[in-house]
């Protein structure tokens, strides 16, 4: 056991030495890193570490932040009523927009793969335009308003299907549906993009080996051929959707208002803003964040161990 | 425009051959089906857009008719040059506003590209200790969404006495995860044998990155400039920049729709603004980009 133990320590040390020496050979490299590395750590490594530690502590910014342990973490999930709300809104957002999202994305992108090539770049700026077209979604308000002169009540009322104008965005049984909706028309975004070009990417020979194969209707092709050959697109749109999905919070703040009535509309994030940006209990809200990233991380490497099955 | 005619003359007897050259395995009634389909959804999805452009030229009395007009009958640009005028006279001018954002993208893209691209092109061509563990602290990066760390974000940049200062915006974008890595994924696929050329012809790596590296990988320059120009452009800056005068149009525009009725023409106006111009670059740049994600994979 020793023995093996020393051997180890050697090869390690061997080992950090050959890596020492070319690292020093390498001095290039780094220095053309450099720049990009230090800002990376600065803003999205240390955050992060900084965020988990606080989320421990309490502290209001003017204070010094002070250790209380796991309290935070304890009066979020059973005294937070809002914040389960908002854990509640944030999965049901998620698991309907994002998977909805995803496939959406897929299909749209394999369907119009065949177009001839000016329809389809034409296609492509069409279903692309709602997710790159910023705050385009508050035109949404316009058609949901809550009068009868809204566009869609006045619609409704003149085919008799409500008698009186519902008020979209006050009414917490509509907010998260309507809201639903206008994530999804901009749920085609960088995954989109992605997919239509992995798949102008696959290679032809394989679809006409797939024909001598026998492969009858554009179904299987799809299963057998085109799938396969798109997984890291497949893994790279998750990524993009998950993280979508997770975030969501303009569209609900800027459509149902901010706080929603009932808080009916409010999602993690939205909840993150409320404690450290307006009640500035950093503390508090650095164990929201902790949670989301969590969250995130691990939703991304489930989807990523599904998504290696595809095909097979 | 000889280009042009080439290409016309390249791709004419694919057009002719579209007929024949259907897959064996389409049925018709399929194909007119998913056509009709995917025209609907086309609608579907450009009306909301098509709707707030028009409601943008629509003059007043247009503005409230109901039934409500898709088109605007009249258009003016009256709305527009009303965000100059009356905006002028308040405390900020609207091209103000304007400056702001138009500075921050500027400068943050153009920072990001550079940044970005120096750590790719390392990080693609060359094998060194620590870059493959970094690529994936990348990739875990693009797996979290910014909000997660905008609380800490925000002591940061006060301990750097950033905060409201454009700087606040525009130095943490250069650092976006997914600019580096679809520029990396897109230098792999260049010739290493390229990059050995130039330096036996003795070529310093700063040399090999800017005549050599950086004109072969145009495409992906388009790609980062959309993504990050999409998001600066469609930053409300609400957080860490306080000052009226710093702030930038999305600010503006909430300013404005929360003025009530009398406002809604110039909304639109404002929405118009602000999302022509990513809409506009990806028209003009989709090919590249197109080109770039087909390398966007995330392999394991």
């Amino acid at each position: 056991m020793k023995e093996f133990f020393s051997k180890y320590v050697t090869l390690r040390k061997h080992n950090a030495q050959v890596a020492w020496k070319k690292a020093k050979k390498s001095k290039m490299c780094y220095a053309f890193l450099a720049p990009y590395a230090i800002l990376f750590t600065l803003f999205y490594v240390v955050p992060v570490v900084i965020s988990i530690f606080y989320s421990f502590t309490y502290y209001n910014i003017l204070e010094k932040p002070r250790f209380i342990g796991l309290a935070n973490y304890i009066s979020l999930i059973l005294e937070d009523d809002i914040f389960l709300i908002g854990i509640k809104n944030t999965f049901l957002i998620a698991i309907i927009t994002g998977p909805l999202g995803y496939i959406m994305s897929f299909l749209f992108a394999w369907l119009i793969n065949e177009l001839p090539r000016w329809v389809r770049s034409i296609a492509v700026i069409v279903f692309y335009a709602p997710s790159i077209a910023g705050n385009c979604y508050v035109i949404f308000s316009v058609f949901f308003r809550g009068d009868a002169y809204g566009y869609v009540n006045a619609f409704l009322m003149n085919l008799g299907i409500i008698d009186a104008p519902v008020l979209w965005f006050i009414n917490p049984d509509y907010m998260l549906p309507i809201c639903m909706l206008v994530i999804l028309w901009m749920s085609l975004g960088t995954g989109f993009l992605s997919f239509v070009a992995g798949l102008q990417g696959v290679d032809r020979s394989q679809f006409e080996a797939g024909y001598m194969d026998g492969i009858k209707n554009r179904w299987q092709e799809l299963w057998y051929i085109t799938l396969p050959n798109m997984k890291p697109m497949l893994m790279f749109g998750a990524v993009m959707s998950i993280t979508q999905a997770f975030g969501v919070c303009d569209v609900t703040m800027a459509l149902c208002g901010y706080p929603s009535t009932d808080y009916a509309a409010r999602t993690i994030v939205t909840h993150l803003f409320d404690y450290g940006f307006t009640r500035f209990e950093m503390g508090y809200a650095c164990a929201i964040a902790t949670i989301l990233f969590l969250m995130m991380i691990l939703c991304n490497k489930a989807i990523q161990s599904l998504l290696k099955r595809v095909g097979t | 425009m000889s280009k042009k005619k080439k290409q016309e003359n390249i791709e004419k007897p694919y057009r002719k051959k579209l007929i024949k050259k259907r897959k064996p395995n389409r049925s018709v009634w399929g194909d007119i089906f998913l056509y009709l389909f995917l025209a609907f959804v086309a609608l579907v999805m450009a009306f909301p857009i098509i709707y707030a452009v028009s409601s943008a030229l629509k003059p007043l009395d247009e503005l409230f008719k109901f039934p409500p007009t898709i088109l605007a009958k009249n258009p003016t640009m009256d709305n527009f040059s009303d965000l100059f005028v009356t905006m002028g006279k308040s405390w900020v001018s609207f091209s103000r506003y304007l400056f702001n954002t138009v500075f921050i993208t500027f400068v943050g893209t153009f920072g990001h590209l550079i940044v970005a691209s120096m750590g790719a092109f390392v990080l693609a061509k060359y094998d060194f200790p620590g870059g493959k563990g970094f690529f994936k602290l990348v990739t875990v990066a693009m797996m979290f969404t910014g909000y997660v760390t905008q609380i800490p974000n925000y002591l940061i940049l006060n301990r750097l006495g950033w905060i409201d200062t454009y700087w606040s915006i525009i130095i943490p974008a250069f650092a976006a995860p997914i600019g580096l890595f679809l520029m990396k994924q897109f230098m792999e696929g260049l010739p290493s044998s390229l990059i050995e050329a130039a330096k036996i012809d003795g070529a310093n790596e700063w040399k090999v990155f800017i005549s050599i590296v950086m004109p072969n990988v145009k495409p992906a320059w388009m790609t980062l400039i959309i993504f990050s120009v999409q998001s600066l452009w469609n930053n409300p800056a609400a957080t860490y920049i306080y000052s009226e005068e710093k702030k930038t149009l999305v600010y503006a525009m909430r300013q404005i729709q929360s003025g009530g009725i009398a406002r809604t023409g110039q909304g639109a106006a404002v929405l118009v603004v602000l999302m022509i111009v990513p809409i506009v670059i990806f028209v003009f740049s989709e090919s590249q980009i197109l080109e770039t994600m087909a390398s966007s994979g995330l392999k394991d």
